[in-house]
């Protein structure tokens, strides 16, 4: 199993090399490498070789192979892509690329606040800017994705109000649906709260007849998952407060330049996802999820994340930084800390901060505007192509919208398919999903989309359609 | 010539033990470097004719949804932005800089830069997740391939590779477990068992499942008690979550004898692999008779640590629990790969999409550059490179390993500084942080402490002998610190990017400060210039 003089030392493992491997068994007094084991029973080691293939032991032969692999994938380069729902095609600052793939970055892990300063304070100022967006003063290093935030921030709202029913918009993706339906279980329950038909909002009637004393927290998405900004928000909030309940809203951070900032309308605890603040789509890959809250200790210590947080050194006007209220934590105190913490999704989230430092406050508000701008255009464009329909056209949307087209007398499946023969990824079908808006597509625009790129998706469905 | 520039030519030998100092910008929170009107980056314009047809959605908004007044975010121009940062990663002591053994349970190995290069690949980067399934055939067939490659490791029937992590794996299979016992009517398991060298997301994922969580704790000889295993084996057992070898690095020869007896009593049984970097090719999950294991594929399996994620987790699960497997699974029928959702006993979602698949394509391209000989060689090596550092640690007066006195360990090491602490009264977390001050550092253990004065060392395959025998030579000059100057460890470290924190305003509701907003407010500057 070990190197010979005659095969090569493999670049990973620098005492393969038997003149050295020789002279630490000497040094430990093990005559081989298999004395090491002696603790695993026979009957419990393999006699066998695994069963994998052979070795690409060169670089040259690794690359050709893997970058031959992902050559079969075509890109979102490649064609146009309007696809959203959750995992987004925005621009990445070439800063944001180069911050997170710099090895003192990339290779540090969990060391001490001192030897590991830069992450912490990186950290650190990613919760702040984090925080101005969403006018919160706590802000947690992330866990994995928007879905566990969503997820956790409920269960948060469980502990804090000691109640068991979270009721949740239906304008929610069927996938975090799931993930909150499997993390609730088995203490929480949910309930659905439907969304008006002629507008895409959330049924406000509905909330206040399903609240109640049970409700532990209610749960909007805004915009929502079908794209639509929810605009009765404070009657929302104003509602579930006045029963006990907390207000949950997962948030989209790259429309609040545009949109309030949920802790003005009464949020408790706002989650979401990082993915658009500079993250690639990476195949679902680039996800990370934040947690918010007001600095009221009752919230804090119901955290499961780590929070970091500013302090003095013992050298005058040092700043230092480390962890706040550690004692939460399964990291401490294990099943008697809130749910668990562990490695997730940090390096994103400085990478988030370096988006929201070059983006800057004009930045973010322009970033905001100019989607609003080209979604609605687009909304315009593919409306009015005969049998198209923009179910909630007269709502508000930042970046992404639904059309049905049903009244074309194919589905959305067979839209999509004649649309990518065209080069375009034209949208999610949601039929299966929400089958109640007919044959919906979820389109997504952005900043990178041009007034062509959205010319040439209406000329498309056009043809497709015609 | 003169006779100074005599003395100081050739250069002398180098000290034994490193002049090392980090960087130490003394860098400004960002919000101080705001400069009013830079920029960092400039979003597109919308052109005009899109301008003229729509005008301004935002300024349509209702005011109870609409920001009136921008983000109070910092404003740098984009060099500020990168030098910034750039310092700030300089305040940081990872894999690429030091000997990173110190950091036992994580399995700090190099990650290979070659994969970090395919990795970032634009046919991966910029692809989309709901993309139709003839345009992403080759990142199905990279997760399909490392699946094939982890049941073989393991000797487990299916994988998920969706979990963010491993304790995000760790919860996953609590859930599948909870799946199981239900599809069988079986409701009266409330209770899951673990060991308190586990590490504590076995026993934290179990609890928020909503599971009662039993801990066992180790023998005189360091294994986890069998006694105590069969009084809390019974009919409302759901699972045992145990790791092996322990964060002892102690392997458990017993641990077919642990998995039968929860069995016999109705339960599964979920093989923590997190320390899986030492068993490579040597033994598996399913020959000890497990149901489910999971890895961490940014330990063993090289995607580098990032500060703490993107990691990724994946869970093996034997035929029976398969159908319980987070939705979709990759499917190959022989001509193409395509994912499945169409799976009615699933645990649903863990996460969005399939996984974290830049370290997907990381951990594959790994193995893939081994094969079976490289990754028994990983292994090997990385015992070897243990017990030999073992060896050079414990000649170190004042260091010991309990447990298993006198035997072998596999992938790591505990030890305890407790004979040098009562001698000095220099604690543990202060040697690792005086180590801090020549270049490396050493994080002490999970809580609890059931070993005193915990240091938990874990060598890897990639650190070099003479790494070794630098790392055990710093220890050694810290333990004789210790003893000669116990106040120059104790206000360790001296040569880092900063110094000792003040601890207490981080417990304290009055003065914690998660963000800079908090901070000002509390501290009373707002409105005040720095």
């Amino acid at each position: 199993m070990s190197s010979t003089d005659d095969t090569p030392v493999h670049p990973y493992i620098p005492n393969a090399a038997p003149a050295t491997r020789d002279a630490m068994l000497r040094a430990i007094g093990a005559s081989s490498v298999q004395d090491l084991y002696a603790d695993i029973p026979v009957h419990l080691r393999m006699t066998e070789p695994l069963d994998v293939p052979p070795a690409l032991r060169s670089e040259a032969e690794l690359v050709r192979h893997v970058e031959g692999l992902l050559s079969r994938n075509t890109s979102t380069r490649e064609v146009l892509s309007f696809l959203g729902a959750g995992c987004y095609p925005h621009h990445v600052p070439a800063v944001c690329d180069e911050v997170n793939s710099r090895a003192e970055f990339l290779t540090a892990y969990a060391g001490e606040p001192y030897e590991d300063h830069g992450r912490f304070q990186a950290l650190f100022e990613y919760a702040s800017m984090m925080g101005e967006l969403l006018e919160m003063d706590v802000v947690n290093v992330p866990t994995y994705d928007g879905f566990q935030a969503s997820a956790t921030a409920l269960r948060m709202a469980a502990r804090i109000t000691g109640r068991t029913e979270m009721l949740v918009t239906a304008a929610i993706g069927p996938d975090e649906l799931s993930k909150i339906r499997g993390y609730l279980a088995p203490e929480l329950a949910v309930e659905l709260l439907p969304f008006d038909p002629a507008t895409g909002e959330t049924d406000v009637d509905a909330l206040r007849s399903a609240v109640g004393e049970r409700t532990g927290a209610v749960l909007l998405k805004t915009p929502t998952f079908l794209g639509v900004v929810e605009t009765r928000v404070d009657e929302m909030a104003t509602i579930a407060h006045g029963a006990g309940a907390l207000v949950v809203a997962s948030v989209d951070p790259s429309t609040l330049g545009v949109l309030r900032p949920p802790a003005a309308w009464g949020v408790d605890i706002a989650c979401g996802d990082l993915q658009p603040l500079g993250m690639h789509q990476l195949y679902g890959g680039g996800h990370a999820g934040f947690i918010a809250t007001q600095d009221d200790p009752r919230l804090v210590m119901e955290f499961p994340s780590r929070l970091f947080g500013i302090t003095s050194t013992r050298v005058e006007g040092e700043y230092g930084f480390g962890d706040v209220a550690y004692e939460r934590t399964s990291f401490a105190v294990r099943e008697e800390g809130k749910e668990w913490v562990g490695t997730a999704a940090a390096l994103w989230g400085i990478t988030a901060g370096v988006y929201l430092a070059l983006m800057g406050p004009r930045g973010m508000v322009e970033l905001g505007e100019g989607m609003m701008a080209r979604t609605r255009y687009a909304i315009g464009r593919l409306g009015s192509i005969p049998g198209v329909r923009v179910p909630f056209a007269p709502s508000h949307h930042v970046k992404e919208f639904v059309i049905d087209v049903a009244g074309t007398g194919r589905s959305a499946a067979t839209v999509l398919s004649g649309l990518l023969e065209r080069g375009i990824l034209g949208g999610v079908d949601l039929s299966a999903s929400f089958p109640e808006l007919g044959q919906p597509v979820l389109v997504c625009v952005t900043e990178v989309h041009t007034k062509a790129d959205l010319d040439r998706l209406a000329e498309a469905l056009g043809e497709v359609i015609g | 010539m003169s006779g100074e520039d005599r003395r100081t030519w050739p250069v002398a030998a180098k000290p034994p033990i490193r002049r090392y100092h980090q960087a130490r910008w003394d860098e400004p929170v960002i919000f101080e470097l705001s400069q009013p009107g830079a920029r960092g980056v400039l979003p597109p314009e919308v052109e005009s004719e899109i301008r003229e047809a729509i005008g301004d959605p935002a300024a349509a908004l209702p005011p109870q949804v609409r920001r009136t007044d921008p983000p109070a975010l910092p404003e740098l121009a984009q060099l500020h932005v990168v030098r910034h940062y750039a310092r700030l990663s300089q305040e940081n002591l990872g894999v690429d800089l030091n000997i990173d053994v110190g950091q036992g349970t994580c399995t700090m190995k190099y990650s290979p830069k070659v994969n970090d290069q395919l990795a970032r690949s634009p046919k991966l980067a910029d692809l989309h997740p709901l993309q139709d399934a003839s345009t992403t055939q080759g990142i199905l067939e990279i997760m399909w391939r490392l699946e094939q490659l982890l049941k073989a490791i393991s000797g487990m029937d299916r994988f998920t590779l969706q979990p963010g992590a491993g304790s995000a794996a760790i919860y996953a299979n609590v859930a599948m477990i909870r799946a199981y016992h239900a599809s069988r009517g079986d409701e009266g398991r409330d209770e899951v068992i673990t060991t308190i060298f586990s590490h504590p997301s076995n026993a934290a994922c179990a609890k928020t499942a909503g599971y009662r969580v039993i801990t066992l704790y180790p023998d005189a000889d360091g294994y986890p008690d069998l006694e105590a295993l069969e009084a809390a084996a019974s009919e409302r057992t759901a699972a045992l979550l145990i790791t092996n070898p322990e964060d002892t690095g102690i392997f458990n020869p017993r641990i077919d004898r642990f998995v039968r007896i929860v069995h016999e009593a109705g339960g599964l049984c979920a093989y923590d692999q997190a320390n899986a970097n030492g068993i490579l090719g040597v033994t598996r999950a399913r020959d000890a008779g497990f149901d489910l294991c999971h890895f961490n594929l940014h330990k063993t399996f090289s995607t580098p640590h990032a500060c703490g994620g993107p990691a990724a987790g994946a869970c093996g699960v034997t035929e029976e629990l398969a159908p319980f497997l987070p939705v979709p699974t990759v499917e190959f029928d022989g001509s193409a790969y395509r994912l499945d959702h169409d799976r009615p006993s699933s645990i649903g979602k863990i996460r969005p999409w399939y996984g974290v698949a830049p370290n997907i394509v990381r951990a594959y391209a790994w193995i893939a550059s081994l094969g079976a000989e490289g990754l028994r060689e990983v292994a090997e090596t990385a015992v070897l490179n243990n017990n030999y550092l073992m060896h050079r640690v414990l000649q170190i007066p004042g260091v010991s390993a309990p447990y298993a006195e006198g035997r072998r360990r596999v992938e790591q090491v505990r030890y305890s500084w407790e004979r040098l602490s009562a001698e000095t009264g220099v604690r543990s977390e202060d040697l690792g942080l005086r180590a801090a001050d020549f270049g490396t550092h050493y994080w002490t253990s999970h809580h609890p402490w059931v070993v005193p004065e915990p240091m938990t060392l874990e060598p890897t395959e990639s650190y070099s002998m003479a790494d070794l025998d630098e790392y055990a030579a710093i220890l050694r000059h810290v333990a004789d610190e210790a003893r000669a100057d116990a106040d120059l460890v104790r206000s360790a470290p001296h040569a880092s990017a900063v110094h000792r924190n003040d601890h207490g305003p981080l417990d304290d509701p009055e003065r914690w400060a998660v963000t800079w907003r908090a901070y000002r407010r509390k501290a009373g500057l707002d409105g005040k210039a720095r």
